[in-house]
């Protein structure tokens, strides 16, 4: 229930939202939580496994319980109501720990910053803004970044003062002083959740979430921030840690530290009646603050015998203490309606109920080590403390205040102020001693039956499953984590984690330290993807590479095939035409006519050099050394191991001037490969290599009338075949352009390769048209090249195929000493005779289109009754390429198979769905083998 | 990520690199004169120290050179960085 004043909510404002179809209100301040609280909704959600009621635990992204889904203004599931700002017309539905993504795109923008500073100071409590404040005074470059939408971390929960001024207020006139410096940048709303190597460090803000539908739409939604940091101060505080008893999940059981913040924070009372379960003097303070606020607190049930002061305090105020004592079982139907209470341990067990609303619980505390941990921080286990604190880093990196079990005000200011002055200078005042409320250690309370004993309240994970977990041999928590997912769930662990192993320690009976936790991973927090993407989204993802020749492509009606970035023409279906057709069309016109390709993606390097044949003759299987100024051949490139990387043609444009054309999508690769072998291993070759591929429109024009064509348009050109043969190139005008014409088929058919520069390409391209030349796409760029058996790199190979298995012999030069991948051709592998080798596949149904990676079967293995064995079926191989031919009048494939080049006529089979398809094995050249088409 | 001294270029965020495996695993003067085994070992056999390791790197998205760094791989830390031809520095 709200109380009429205090906490840091503007009453004068009121918002509307409704929760699970209800309608409530709330003011500025509030978290979808606090105002839930405030309207006395305690069940938020069910639990996820056993459907448990369950409500709002803590007051912060530690939340294991209250799961919510936003339903306005966009749809965003698994969001804790703890961290959901309040705005008007927010509406939202609990959810039993499983949410669904929206169907729709987020329509919201989403950014990426990257910054560079001195230090880095994560959270702004007292600790975190003293470090600000020390580091910025010297002039260093500060940001300062806390996931809370207000400055003071801790000091927004409690009533205390710094210098006689509130503590919030405190807060805020400090982050207000940081910004007015030039090189300090405050970030709200900012949770770095990751820690990476070289101080490098990822965090998240929510720039407009609250603000529901107000938000501006031109300001992004979230931004990434990657920040490389000289330095770090890590001052992320610490979260109040649950005990194990019966019942410990219900609504109304809370951290007494978050209770205290619901109150001094939100002025709202999560509950009239309280119990106190503590093992330490820090609950104490909440109890007093309730009972100064009107709670009837019923009770302190201490673990301890002898508490101290604290309890002389709690007295004098006409609470009951009650010392030695613990609380057995909060019960309650679908909220906390009493306790049990009980002694610690001994035979007889005295009960007494005490009838509440509200129990409150302080197991101690846990410094927030995730990040320091993710640094590569070791931790190490403080038995008085009860808890993992931080030990070594190799990172630039200092912790402070809780996160590193410094407990009261005035240490975290000085702990906070002597970190940020060694930030920046490397010397200062050494850190402050740890000072951890008073108190012992207290994890689990015992019992017969541990099955409502919760140790993870996001999994629904109880001690009696832990126990199952430790009776079943496993005594690692890593272990224990993936047997029971305790810690699993989206909060990984934080409330969870320590107590899971605490609880292990106890049933085996071993120290804590021994067990240690499990390794903190990125992210601290749940981040969205769309976050993350950022504007790497859609038309951006990735960038799209045309040709100068693209926009005439769309213009008449090309459909597009992605090779790597490349946008290629697949083919150009006319009006009526389906692919096959349009596919078919094309193929007749180039081996019956004149067509025209736009061949512009192929890669192409220059490779320049006194020493550049001699280069190419180390990397190529060939020799390329020996090739005449004027001429071009065909080449293989093949890693060490001898299997083919890439081929491609090799032009001598002058003795010390070669140009490599590449696969379309290995040009990259490939000249990372040449500069890697130049550079590490030859780096006395005078050679240099560079990517021309953008400089250059190439156009294949194929066919046996090309010859004609090209004499019309380049009338200056003697094209006949004695003139201009086969794997030469002339320099030519060619449609009044200057062009480079190479004489290089992938059709078999005669044709042309013309190259002109890139400004140029369009004009080609259009004059070639104009001759009434038939456009074709790389999907009857496919098939020309398959009835041919030329093989598509990474289409019929893939890392495990040499020259040989192409049935390329011809192509490795037996004469050179070495070349990379000659030593590998000896290896006894290499030389298996039952190698896969790249055949042809004629279906014995010429209509039949095998499935591309159809798998081949023997004879044998299908038997009379033509039935596959049962798994694991033995496999020949499988289909490489399929096409259906115009040229043959059929379909046909290519394939990789095993001793195939020893089974030309023989039959196999090819399981397609629930038919065994027969097909028969021929050399992988299907069209004019004689290649008496080349010439023309 | 990693801050990787390049030593053409300076510090730069590991994304503008590329990685190169072991280095120091030279070429073969003469691979036919290697047994199939011995030629395995330099095709496929590389260490896997925890610890210091002397490795190739590349800065393709930047100066496009190859180098050779010390790292530690338990760690992560760059104890040196070199070029191409240049000893492998000594670190204790």
């Amino acid at each position: 229930m709200r109380r009429e004043s205090g906490g840091r909510v503007d009453r004068s404002r009121v918002l509307r939202f409704t929760f699970d179809g209800r309608e409530y209100t709330g003011h500025p301040g509030d978290t979808l939580a606090s105002a839930l609280l405030a309207n006395g909704v305690r069940r938020v959600a069910a639990s996820v496994k056993l459907g448990r009621p369950r409500g709002v635990f803590s007051a912060g992204s530690e939340e294991p319980n209250a799961l919510v889904q936003v339903e306005t203004p966009f749809p965003e599931p698994m969001l804790t109501a703890t961290t959901v700002e309040l705005y008007d017309g927010l509406a939202a539905r609990g959810l039993a720990g499983r949410g669904r993504l929206a169907s729709e795109p987020d329509p919201a923008r989403y950014d990426a910053v990257h910054a560079h500073c001195d230090v880095l100071v994560v959270g702004a409590g007292p600790a975190g803004l003293a470090a600000a404040r020390a580091a910025a005074a010297t002039g260093a470059r500060v940001i300062l970044a806390d996931e809370q939408p207000e400055p003071g971390g801790g000091l927004l929960g409690t009533a205390e003062t710094v210098d006689g001024t509130p503590g919030a207020e405190w807060a805020a006139a400090t982050a207000a002083a940081l910004e007015e410096l030039p090189d300090v940048r405050v970030l709200r709303r900012t949770t770095v959740f990751g820690y990476y190597d070289d101080n490098y460090l990822v965090a998240v803000e929510r720039r407009t979430n609250h603000l529901g539908a107000q938000a501006p739409a031109h300001v992004a939604r979230e931004r990434i921030w990657r920040i490389r940091a000289r330095r770090v101060v890590l001052a992320t505080g610490a979260h109040e840690r649950p005990i194990a008893f019966a019942g410990n999940d219900l609504p109304g059981v809370m951290p007494a530290g978050a209770a205290r913040t619901y109150l001094h924070r939100y002025g709202v009372l999560p509950g009239r009646r309280a119990v106190v379960f503590t093992a330490n003097d820090s609950a104490y303070a909440a109890a007093l603050d309730l009972a100064d606020a009107g709670v009837d607190v019923a009770a302190i049930v201490d673990v301890r015998q002898a508490p101290g002061s604290c309890a002389t305090r709690a007295r004098e105020r006409g609470i009951e203490v009650l010392t030695g004592h613990v609380v057995r079982q909060a019960h309650g139907d679908g909220q906390v309606d009493g306790v049990v209470a009980g002694t610690d341990g001994g035979d007889v067990l005295e009960e007494r109920p005490i009838d509440a609303d509200l129990l409150l619980v302080s197991g101690g505390w846990s410094p927030v080590v995730h990040l320091f941990s993710q640094s590569g921080g070791s931790l190490r286990y403080d038995e008085e403390l009860g808890a993992m604190l931080p030990g070594r880093s190799r990172q630039a990196v200092e912790v402070a205040g809780a996160a590193r079990g410094v407990f009261t005000l005035e240490a975290c200011l000085a702990d906070g102020a002597g970190a940020g002055e060694r930030a920046v200078s490397g010397t200062g005042p050494a850190p402050v001693e740890p000072s951890p409320p008073a108190g012992v250690p207290y994890w689990l309370v015992p019992a017969a039956d541990y099955s409502a004993h919760f140790v993870d309240l996001q999994r629904d994970v109880t001690v009696a499953d832990v126990r199952r977990a430790t009776g079943a041999g496993l005594r690692s928590v890593e272990h224990v984590k993936r047997y029971t997912t305790a810690g699993t769930a989206h909060d990984q662990g934080k409330t969870s984690g320590l107590l899971t192993t605490a609880v292990m320690a106890h049933l085996l009976g071993v120290p804590v330290a021994d067990l240690g936790v499990t390794t903190f991973r990125a992210p601290y927090l749940p981040v969205s993807f769309a976050a993350l993407a950022g504007r790497d989204r859609g038309e951006l993802h990735d960038p799209v590479r045309v040709t100068a020749l693209h926009e005439w492509h769309v213009a008449n009606g090309a459909l597009f095939e992605n090779v790597g970035q490349w946008k290629r023409p697949w083919y150009y279906p006319r009006p009526g035409e389906d692919m096959e057709a349009a596919v078919l069309r094309e193929c007749r016109a180039a081996r019956e006519q004149v067509a025209a390709m736009d061949a512009s993606t192929l890669g192409k390097i220059d490779v320049i050099g006194p020493d550049a044949g001699e280069f190419l003759d180390r990397l190529y299987t060939n020799l390329m050394s020996t090739l005449k100024v004027g001429a071009i051949r065909y080449g293989v490139m093949c890693r060490a191991d001898g299997m083919v990387f890439d081929d491609g043609t090799v032009i001598r444009l002058a003795e010390d001037h070669f140009l490599v054309t590449t696969t379309t999508g290995n040009a990259a690769a490939v000249l990372d490969w040449m500069e890697e072998w130049l550079q590490t291993e030859w780096p006395s070759l005078r050679v240099y290599c560079t990517s021309v591929t953008e400089q250059w429109a190439t156009v294949a024009l194929v066919g046996p009338r090309s010859r004609e064509v090209l004499a019309r348009l380049a009338p200056g050109l003697p094209v006949g075949a004695a003139e201009f043969p086969f794997m030469t190139w002339r320099e030519a005008e060619v449609a009044g352009l200057p062009a480079r014409v190479c004489r290089i088929s992938f059709s078999g058919e005669l044709a042309y390769e013309i190259n002109v520069t890139s400004w140029d390409g369009l004009r080609l391209w259009e004059a070639i048209m104009a001759e009434g030349v038939t456009p074709y796409g790389t999907e009857t760029m496919h098939v020309l090249r398959a009835e041919k058996g030329y093989p598509i790199v990474g289409q019929d190979t893939d890392g495990t195929v040499t020259p040989h298995d192409l049935g390329m012999s011809w192509v490795v030069s037996k004469k050179k000493p070495d070349f990379v991948g000659k030593r590998s051709f000896g290896r006894a592998d290499t030389a298996r005779p039952d190698r896969k080798q790249l055949v042809g596949l004629l279906p014995e149904d010429p209509a039949f289109l095998l499935p591309e990676g159809t798998h081949l079967v023997a004879p044998e293995t299908v038997g009379p009754g033509r039935r596959l064995p049962e798994p694991p079926v033995p496999m020949l191989g499988h289909v490489t390429s399929s096409y259906r031919s115009a040229a043959l009048g059929r379909t046909f494939a290519l394939a990789l198979v095993k001793a195939g080049q020893s089974r030309y006529g023989e039959r196999l089979y090819a399981p397609v769905g629930d038919t065994l398809v027969p097909v028969t094995v021929t050399s992988h050249v299907l069209y004019d083998p004689e290649g008496a088409r080349r010439d023309g | 990520m990693l801050l990787i001294p390049c030593p053409w270029c300076g510090p730069r965020d590991e994304a503008e690199f590329h990685y190169g495996g072991q280095a120091h695993v030279a070429y073969p003067q003469d691979p036919a004169a290697l047994s199939d085994e011995q030629w395995a070992r330099y095709l496929f056999f590389r260490d896997n120290p925890k610890g210091v390791f002397a490795e190739r790197w590349s800065h393709s998205a930047g100066c496009r050179r190859w180098f050779n760094a010390l790292r530690d791989t338990a760690t992560n830390e760059i104890h040196a960085v070199y070029r191409v031809g240049e000893p492998k520095p000594v670190t204790s």
